[in-house]
């Protein structure tokens, strides 16, 4: 499912918000966020604020990137789990449908064990939710029903954009 | 496509357009995200385009620039360098700058780094014993964009000849007729001063905003 262009309403960004929201605290974790294939984040919950999203969502994109290109070295179609140990906080990655990264942060307060387990679940969501989508999505382009912002922009708004 | 009545009630609405670009509506955030990947032979100023970028940005218009590099401060994988351009009909546009490791057996990586990518720059070095490295760099950009299935022709491209300071700068017209024979809009360019950098970057900006406008009629 990575070719077509992919819309998300309010009911799906809501959805997406309740399961990693829930999965913060069945998992004990820091923080959560969920971030597309080509480095966009998409949503967060948990305790972790103030750190720089941007970042970390365009580096888990290149880290998924890169262990995908590894994976076709070796054989593998994917390797959709990482687990990177720190010190303090560790990082669980989780590729969801082929196109969504569910990056998890969690400390001492959690285990492993446990948010694996849990991931497993919320992972299975999040999967039906984007299916969904992709489902709805690739019937609006069928049907040539597709809407974006971008045909009302005119050429004097890309000029206005430079002369700032 | 035409904006619907119903589409403009919308308040939170996230447009995934990875057929092949990834650039990205956030209606809750009210923000358009592109991808602009800047392309070119090891050593060409891929990276100091994006330093001279950082070093002359507003503060509150930029995000943190990374560089996963070697020792040697050669590109490893990418740098990365998030940029605030201002306001589109309330939207705010973020690009997001990402450079290739210019070295021949990087190939794996810059193949990764070119997905879903929505705007291209080529980074040509002027210096006429790299005249071979920038001919072969562009065939291998062209081929790894046909592997994802993009098309360069297709593609909001840019050309930026680079190194236009140095004594054994290879002849413009030269340049130009091995490197751009589709006259795409072109810049010289001496990124380490910066001449031609913020040119280069307002222009594949363009580019982009041109073809997404485009692209959604």
């Amino acid at each position: 499912m990575n070719d077509t262009q992919l819309v998300m309403y309010d009911e799906d960004y809501r959805k997406v918000l309740a399961i990693i929201q829930k999965l913060v605290r069945d998992a004990n974790a820091k923080g959560i966020f969920v971030v597309d294939r080509n480095g966009q984040l998409i949503g967060e919950a948990g305790e972790m604020r103030g750190i720089d999203t941007t970042s970390l969502a365009s580096l888990t994109a290149g880290c998924i990137a890169a262990t995908g290109g590894l994976a076709k070295i070796v054989g593998e179609e994917e390797f959709p789990i990482h687990f990177h140990q720190g010190h303090r906080d560790n990082l669980h990655i989780t590729l969801v449908a082929k196109r969504i990264i569910l990056v998890v942060i969690f400390d001492e307060r959690s285990s492993l064990g446990l948010v694996r387990l849990r991931v497993k679940k919320a992972g299975t969501e999040l999967g039906k939710v984007f299916e969904h989508i992709q489902k709805r999505s690739e019937q609006a382009n069928a049907e040539g029903d597709g809407d974006a912002p971008f045909s009302e922009i005119t050429d004097e708004d890309i000029d206005n954009l430079f002369s700032m | 496509m035409r904006l619907s009545p119903k589409s403009r009630m919308k308040t939170s609405t996230t447009f995934f357009r990875c057929r092949p670009s990834m650039s990205f509506i956030n209606y809750s955030s009210r923000e358009i995200n592109c991808k602009i990947v800047y392309y070119g032979p090891g050593l060409c100023g891929k990276t100091t385009n994006l330093q001279f970028i950082y070093t002359k940005t507003n503060p509150d218009l930029k995000g943190k620039m990374i560089s996963l590099a070697t020792e040697t401060e050669r590109t490893l994988f990418f740098d990365f360098l998030p940029l605030a351009l201002g306001q589109i009909r309330g939207f705010k546009t973020r690009f997001h700058l990402y450079t290739v490791p210019g070295q021949v057996f990087y190939d794996a990586s810059r193949k990764l780094i070119l997905k879903g990518v929505d705007g291209v720059v080529f980074v040509a070095d002027s210096q006429i014993e790299r005249m071979e490295a920038n001919l072969e760099s562009l065939d291998n950009l062209k081929l790894n964009l046909a592997e994802q299935g993009y098309d360069l022709d297709k593609t909001p491209y840019i050309m930026q000849y680079n190194k236009r300071d140095l004594p054994n700068a290879a002849p413009l017209d030269e340049m130009r007729r091995l490197l751009n024979p589709s006259d795409v809009p072109d810049f010289e360019a001496c990124a380490t001063g910066g001449t031609g950098v913020f040119e280069t970057l307002k222009a594949v900006a363009r580019g982009v905003l041109s073809d997404l406008k485009q692209m959604s009629k």
